[in-house]
């Protein structure tokens, strides 16, 4: 059996498909009536295909692949802006390498970085405060992208940059939150989950009662998981025990990781330095009420929207997605991603149309990576 | 990005920054420590954390550590991390020096 060596423990991933199967049967779920459950993580989606879990899984159970891909929920517009940014005389502008192929309306940071401008790849916002110490003369713009495990980051480097007084550092803040998304996914009335994958970074940083709301309010089982084969399969099992228990409740199967009320340090830094946007716009799903985090007046000095007059402090861009993309419809599960006009055709991880095809969290990169190159192949 | 990688603390580089040298797969970089400190820094030495774009957040046991690093390098995520970190050390040392001339 070919996932036996590709499991450490393939003994336990074999009882746990075991236990599943049997939970699946008992709640009735088959493969024209499943059960949807939706990782909300890019880091699980990408686990899920490395792995083949949809394929090994109960074909009753069905893993929806929520918008917890931070480059691929990033509007055209923003890319546009960093491209702007990048563009100001005397500007080094910095971000980590996921951002750089994401396509803006014209071109991508890439693309931008070729054409001349002084464009950066760093591996953390600790490399742009170094920058901004070595180069007195420039701005060094940190692009802050990211959910709630890189924000405190951005948060405690500002910290940094206030209390040595680096006048040339500043961050283009785009940070946005796990929560709010989930409710508007929720909201939708075409929604169709049964329960979810709750991340597991995020939480250990803001615990797991931010997600009250999923079972209290809405009745819907959430399990926070860690990003081995094994932590997925034991929390889909969770959900559906909770499921075939008629109980809806936040549960951590990640709690060697992840503390119930996350980590006080980063929350508190977090707290500090940001504020919540009234909305913020995400590709393919619009914008969501206080989904996205801005720089608090009082660090103002080091927020590029300010210091620019770019983005949401500046004029907004609303864009439409290119022509043909679905990844909206991807993006809320209405969609899979083979199933979209452009998947394979204009549209490719070397040259990627919609965002979902930039990052190995992407649905679509997935796809076409673990498989879905051969069945366009194949239906050719 | 979204993904920590596991590294070892190996000794406290700038107790007042809050820094750390700590080795990932190898490869000794300077990470931020605010998140995981107890009362006393020198406690961290040896200590395993996961380690997110240059932070430490949470603190974890060797075996964990060893088991996070496989699942990372089945994924190729351990790969891109430590290629990342070697783009920032190149950032840091790229063309930059035009506005101090
Ligand atoms: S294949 Fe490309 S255009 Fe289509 S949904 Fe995926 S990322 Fe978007």
């Amino acid at each position: 059996m070919k996932f036996a060596s590709e499991f450490r423990d393939p003994a336990l991933a074999r009882a746990l498909l075991a236990e599943i199967g049997k939970l699946a049967d008992q709640i009735g779920a088959t493969r024209e009536k499943p059960i949807h459950i939706m990782e909300i993580c890019g880091g699980h989606t990408h686990s899920i295909f490395r792995y083949g879990l949809d394929k090994l899984i109960h074909p009753g159970v069905e893993f929806i692949h929520g918008p917890g891909c931070p480059v691929c929920v990033l509007p055209r517009a923003r890319v546009d802006e960093c491209i702007e940014i990048a563009g100001r005389p005397g500007v080094i502008f910095t971000t980590f390498g996921d951002a750089m192929r994401v396509p803006g309306s014209k071109m991508s940071l890439l693309q931008a970085k070729a054409a001349g401008a002084d464009i950066r790849m760093v591996y953390s916002p600790l490399d742009a405060l170094e920058l901004a110490r070595r180069n007195p003369g420039h701005q060094v713009v940190f692009f802050g992208l990211g959910f709630e495990t890189t924000t405190p980051s951005t948060a405690l480097a500002i910290q940094q940059a206030a209390r040595e007084g680096l006048g040339n550092f500043s961050v283009f803040c785009n940070h946005i939150t796990v929560p709010e998304p989930i409710k508007a996914l929720l909201d939708d009335p075409h929604m169709c989950l049964d329960g979810f994958i709750g991340p597991g970074h995020v939480s250990m940083v803001i615990g797991v009662h931010p997600y009250d709301f999923i079972a209290q309010d809405y009745g819907k089982p959430i399990v926070v998981a860690g990003f081995e084969p094994t932590d997925l399969l034991q929390s889909v099992l969770m959900v559906l025990a909770q499921i075939a228990e008629g109980r809806a409740a936040v549960e951590n199967q990640y709690a060697r990781v992840v503390p119930e009320h996350g980590n006080a340090v980063s929350l508190a830094a977090i707290a500090d330095v940001y504020e919540k946007r009234p909305s913020f716009e995400w590709r393919g799903l619009g914008e969501i009420d206080a989904s996205g985090l801005r720089i608090r007046p009082a660090y103002a000095a080091f927020d590029a929207e300010e210091k620019f007059g770019v983005g949401y402090a500046g004029v907004r861009t609303e864009l439409a997605d290119p022509e043909g993309c679905a990844c909206g419809a991807v993006m809320t599960g209405r969609m899979k991603p083979v199933d979209c006009p452009q998947f394979g055709r204009g549209c490719t991880p070397e040259m990627p149309l919609g965002a979902l095809m930039v990052s190995s969290e992407g649905a679509c990169a997935a796809y076409w990576q673990y498989g879905g190159a051969r069945a366009v192949e194949a239906a050719e | 990005m979204c993904l920590g990688i596991p590294g070892q603390i190996v000794a406290i580089t700038d107790a007042a920054r809050q820094m750390a040298m700590a080795e990932v797969s190898g490869v000794r970089r300077e990470v931020n420590v605010a998140c995981v400190l107890g009362a006393d820094p020198a406690e961290l030495v040896g200590q395993w954390a996961l380690i997110h774009v240059g932070f430490a957040m949470a603190l974890i046991d060797e075996d964990e550590a060893a088991k996070t690093l496989q699942a990372l390098h089945d994924l190729g995520e351990a790969q891109e991390t430590l290629a990342q970190m070697a783009e920032g050390d190149a950032a840091l040392q790229g063309r930059a020096t035009e506005g101090r001339a």
